[in-house]
């Protein structure tokens, strides 16, 4: 038994709990403030591939010395998150993997326009014409079709065609992804609302739901569907590492201008709101030059490079065989093709 | 966001809400029936026979426990494709959530007093007769707080069925907001989610009804006498060692395999290193912080017993069932309305755990307070002691085993929480559960390995500390 006297105890545990409250205080502020968690000279949110920034990045830090930090996240979480933000936004660069989330944050007013540099490398018709973001990297719409049950000539003309009876469960598609929004609304922008609604229903009766690009690779070459919408570098670059899932499969690229030959565009812009503006235009500006985009030509990613100084793979089909419609990347309407795939009951 | 009726009655009274609510009611009520059966037979054949090696049987049994439940998607669906849809779903979330119901029915059987079994043989009843009217009957708190918090996971469980490819109402609110952030297609969606959740708690409140089951004083620590299995001890070992392949066994083969095979391109050490800490310092932050915050709810829900004190403690319960993601998007606009300089710090993230696994910590800390007579703090009282240090010297020392298996379970919960993370943490905070997460939704699997692996190995101290807590009964939760 204790024989401390009964009177003091609450004091004493009372001063024991001030003090460790203090402690965990002080060790929470210091994690916090400037010890692990650092204070970064760019903050980039990242919804561009998480691996493609990790190999970039470290890059940039050793060429200028600064310090970028990435958070990731996926295209229309971040957007959305940043305009929840506001001017109060820690982020000083924002990276996409297609254009229509870049279009939500610019319609809030909420980035500064770019300087020339940043875009000098660039072609006009993947940057916006108030120059508040830019592309720096492109990846094209394809199907994928299954060899074992498909052949070349099987494929539709359009992707408009996937909605008919004809493809009842044999097509796979991820319509919870930024990429496949941002088909939707090439779609929309070509076909208009009712057109684009009626491809919709009729996609949400004929397809396969899955969980993102990779899965309606894989749906396809295991031959649970006959064909899927995807962005083309999935493919390459599963053919490039291994084959393992591409093995069964091949490309089916519309060309022709159809809506299915839709380039989307991945985008970079800073904040106005940021208060790195010289290091987030370096940034940019290095994203856009000749070295970086020739890194991402020669990584893992075989998406486009925007600037054409730089090269891909030469087994990728080149870019200006592509046959793209013609489609204003500024014009892309994300909050409308949500509402519209609300309404097909695919979200 | 605000709506009209006419607009919200057009979002809730689309096909896809229909789908959704199918989806969601029919998974929760085959995987609640599945883990109660699974649960009490496990429990049973553990705790009341002449089983070989019942001990090493008990460990393995809640072993899964120390696996969460997306770790087993991944660990199925990585291993084969075609485990994904309902049945997948079901097979894994019955195989993760069954110790829910197998740790509570195990406590509560090891305190059921044998005297009133021995009566009952004397009375002539056979020993399976004695189990089945007299043992079971016994156990309904247990199963239903059990079966209660299957279907509170299931509601929010969001990696598992996402990876699993079966659409509930979590899974299609993260979608809608990923697109839309408040949309109110989202917020029509929670609010159906929340309204699921009070069912349930309505109706476990009903079918436990008013009876009770407690006893009077703890009692000699005797134990009944195990029943003979006989015959059947071979085919019901075959069945138990059966589970343990599955809910073990699988998963443990399947990162085994993901670790030898995959790993030899990663295996990023200092990225390990940097995922380990972050995700231990959070979750013994917020598995702490929730704990302290328990003790008053339990205090006054249990002794100052009333409907306003239930309302507090019931109403803790409903986060437990929303997605992190809807708590995490209510904190983002909170803070930055009211608290901007909170705003993505440490001390917003464990706030929102608090928010989110409250009830965790509540339903096991309730278990010990109910079990602390509060006779001993008017002894105390009377001997001249004041309320501190009677809290100090006789009731936290009483309840200190519930605390600690409160805590435990809300560091399982906070080490795999993901959507919250994302959205909450401090730039730059990578935690296993999101380095995991990115790692399996871009299909590289043997990238996900390592964390996956560390997940699980932070999840062991916790677990073992609710496996040796032999007086947890989460089935105390609810009065």
């Amino acid at each position: 038994m204790r024989t401390t006297p009964v009177q003091t105890s609450p004091r004493r545990s009372l001063r024991r709990a001030a003090v460790s409250l203090a402690a965990v205080t002080l060790t929470a502020s210091t994690l916090t403030g400037c010890g692990v968690f650092g204070s970064p000279d760019v903050v980039v949110y990242n919804a561009q591939h998480e691996q493609l920034l990790d190999e970039l990045v470290p890059l940039f830090e050793e060429e200028t010395g600064l310090d970028v930090e990435l958070r990731n996240g996926k295209d229309l979480e971040m957007a959305n998150q940043i305009v929840e933000e506001g001017k109060d936004s820690p982020a000083d660069v924002f990276l996409t993997e297609n254009s229509p989330a870049m279009s939500i944050v610019d319609n809030a007013g909420l980035f500064a326009e770019l300087p020339e540099s940043a875009t000098a490398t660039i072609p006009d018709q993947y940057v916006p014409a108030d120059r508040t973001w830019t592309g720096f990297l492109a990846r094209s719409t394809v199907a994928m079709y299954n060899t074992d049950s498909m052949t070349e000539t099987d494929m539709p003309a359009s992707i408009m065609d996937f909605a008919k009876p004809e493809w009842k469960g044999r097509v796979s598609f991820s319509p919870t992804g930024a990429d496949f929004q941002a088909i939707v609304s090439a779609v929309l922008e070509l076909e208009g609302e009712q057109a684009t609604a009626d491809w919709l229903a009729g996609l949400k009766e004929n397809g396969v739901i899955v969980q993102n690009n990779l899965v309606v690779m894989q749906s396809v070459d295991s031959g649970e569907v006959d064909a899927g919408i995807a962005y083309s570098y999935y493919w390459y670059r599963d053919r490039a590492e291994n084959g393992s899932d591409s093995d069964s499969s091949q490309l089916y690229f519309f060309g022709d201008q159809d809506p299915g030959a839709f380039v989307s565009v991945s985008g970079a812009g800073i904040l106005a709101s940021s208060e790195h503006q010289d290091a987030a235009e370096q940034f940019v500006t290095w994203l856009t030059g000749t070295e970086a985009q020739q890194a991402m030509g020669e990584s893992y990613a075989l998406e486009y490079p925007l600037n054409p100084d730089a090269s891909l793979s030469p087994d990728v089909k080149p870019f200006d065989e592509l046959e793209p419609p013609q489609v204003d990347v500024a014009s892309l309407n994300g909050p409308q093709v949500t509402d519209l795939m609300t309404e097909a009951g695919l979200l | 966001m605000v709506i009209g009726p006419v607009d919200l009655w057009h979002l809730l009274a689309r096909p896809r809400i229909g789908e959704l609510l199918r989806n969601t009611l029919t998974l929760a009520a085959a995987c609640m029936t599945a883990t109660a059966v699974l649960g009490v037979a496990l429990a049973v054949l553990v705790e009341r026979t002449d089983l070989p090696g019942r001990r090493a049987w008990h460990g393995l049994l809640v072993a899964p426990l120390a696996v969460p439940a997306f770790v087993n998607g991944y660990a199925w669906v990585s291993l084969d494709r075609s485990v994904h849809g309902f049945g997948g779903a079901f097979l894994v979330v019955t195989l993760s959530y069954y110790p829910l119901v197998y740790l509570p029915v195990v406590a509560m059987l090891r305190r059921l007093d044998p005297a009133l079994e021995e009566s009952a043989w004397s009375l002539g009843h056979s020993r399976v007769r004695t189990l089945a009217t007299v043992v079971l009957p016994q156990l309904r708190p247990a199963l239903l707080g059990g079966a209660l918090l299957v279907g509170l996971h299931l509601l929010a469980e969001f990696g598992a069925l996402s990876l699993l490819r079966f659409p509930t109402f979590t899974t299609a609110i993260y979608d809608q907001y990923g697109s839309t952030f408040n949309g109110a297609a989202a917020t029509a969606m929670a609010g159906v989610l929340v309204l699921l959740c009070l069912v349930l708690l309505v109706a476990e409140l009903r079918l436990r009804g008013d009876r009770r089951y407690a006893r009077i004083g703890r009692g000699a620590a005797r134990t009944s006498v195990p029943l003979s299995l006989g015959a059947w001890r071979w085919p019901l070992l075959a069945t138990l060692a059966g589970v343990v392949v599955l809910a073990v066994g699988v998963p443990a083969y399947s990162l085994v395999r993901w670790l030898v095979v995959g790993t030899s391109t990663e295996f990023p050490l200092a990225d390990l290193t940097e995922a380990l800490v972050a995700t231990v310092v959070l979750a013994l932050a917020g598995a702490l912080a929730a704990t302290v915050a328990a003790v008053p709810v339990v205090w006054l829900a249990v002794r100052h017993r009333g409907r306003l004190s239930t309302l507090v403690e019931r109403s803790t319960y409903v986060a437990n069932a929303l997605p992190g993601i809807v708590v995490g998007l209510a904190l983002v606009v909170a803070s930055l309305r009211l608290v901007p300089p909170v705003y993505q710090t440490a001390g917003l993230l464990v706030a929102a755990y608090v928010i989110l696994f409250l009830p965790r910590a509540v339903v096991t800390v309730r278990a010990g307070l109910e079990q602390a007579p509060a006779v001993l703090d008017d002894v105390a009282h009377s001997l001249g002691t004041g309320p501190l240090a009677t809290a100090r010297r006789v009731t936290l020392p009483l309840i200190a085993p519930s605390l600690g298996a409160g805590a435990a379970l809300v560091f399982l919960a906070i080490s795999t929480e993901l959507t919250a993370t994302l959205m909450l943490s401090p730039i730059g905070t990578r935690t296993l559960a999101t380095e995991f997460w990115s790692a399996s939704s871009e299909l590289r699997y043997g990238a996900a390995a390592p964390y996956a692996l560390l997940l699980v190995l932070v999840s062991i101290p916790a677990t073992v500390l609710l496996m040796r807590q032999e007086r947890l009964s989460l089935q105390e939760a609810t009065p």
